[in-house]
């Protein structure tokens, strides 16, 4: 049931990016121009997620499990790392870079285009190299 | 900008509040592109096969928009591909070690009043401003 209920999630949430126009790499640089053309866009993109995601996080103390599994998984933690800041320094001058996110950019592999697979494969790549480092650190 | 210029950004932006909602109440997980790819790429036993179904349904819904919407896709690449490789070795590192992306951080977080997620989500907004900022102004353009 988890299995179905992620596909579904997953399905739902790629034609989202791709109505939303995340899947556009101009429009995510138009919305980080701040200082040239600014498009403001994408700004509803993330309102209207952050407006439901609201209205459906408020009911998690209301409920003693999720409907489908046995115990709600989130994150605690509430410390601002350095390693958050940095984390966050590198991938949004990537996002900056290359108008893609990991969404949009896997969602994107339906095209066949060869510049959307070298940026997953090298998107891949970072995400196996911060595993190793972390491996190499323990 | 028009009224028009909005209602698809908002559309899409519902979408994705709603199916990130339904991880959240239905399997009690936080709908984090890059947490969840990260779990592909390092597997633990029995946390597997929903983020590979949560793969399959990005990748099939990438299909079906090609099929329904084709304008969600651009026709030509925005980088040539070293800049590309690039970017997108920044955005898997960087969104490992920052725990999170634009959708675990900027839609999830800030949803749930997350400290680290608002920190986060306004970093990586500056350094996306700061990015294409360079790119055009200083580099004349990748």
């Amino acid at each position: 049931m988890r299995t179905v209920i992620a596909a579904i999630v997953g399905f739902t949430f790629a034609l989202g990016l791709g109505i939303s126009g995340m899947t556009l790499p101009s429009k995510v640089i138009g919305f980080l121009d701040v200082t040239g053309e600014w498009d403001p866009a994408l700004a509803f993109v993330m309102g209207g997620a952050v407006l439901v995601y609201g209205l459906g996080h408020a009911l998690v103390p209301r409920l003693r499990r999720p409907f489908a599994a046995e115990a709600f998984q989130l994150p605690t933690r509430r410390d601002i790392s350095p390693r958050l800041l940095l984390g966050a320094t590198l991938f949004g001058a990537g996002w900056g870079i290359g108008g893609l996110c990991p969404g949009p950019a896997l969602v994107s592999l339906a095209t066949g285009g060869l510049a959307v697979a070298v940026f997953v494969v090298a998107m891949t790549a970072g995400m196996w190299g911060h595993l190793v480092l972390g491996r190499l650190r323990a | 900008m028009t009224p028009g210029d909005f209602v698809a950004p908002l559309s899409g932006g519902l979408l994705i509040g709603a199916a990130s909602v339904g991880l959240l109440l239905l399997n009690g997980r936080i709908a984090g592109i890059s947490g969840i790819i990260g779990g592909l790429i390092n597997p633990s036993r029995g946390d597997f096969g929903w983020r590979l179904a949560f793969f399959g349904g990005l990748i099939v819904g990438g299909f079906a928009l090609l099929a329904l919407h084709p304008g969600a896709f651009p026709d030509t690449p925005s980088q040539s591909l070293p800049v590309l490789a690039l970017a997108g070795a920044l955005v898997g590192f960087g969104a490992r070690l920052g725990s999170g992306c634009t959708s675990g951080h900027g839609v999830c977080g800030i949803s749930r009043l997350s400290p680290r997620s608002m920190a986060a989500t306004a970093t990586f907004m500056g350094a996306g401003a700061v990015a294409v900022y360079a790119g055009n102004h200083l580099l004349g353009g990748l």
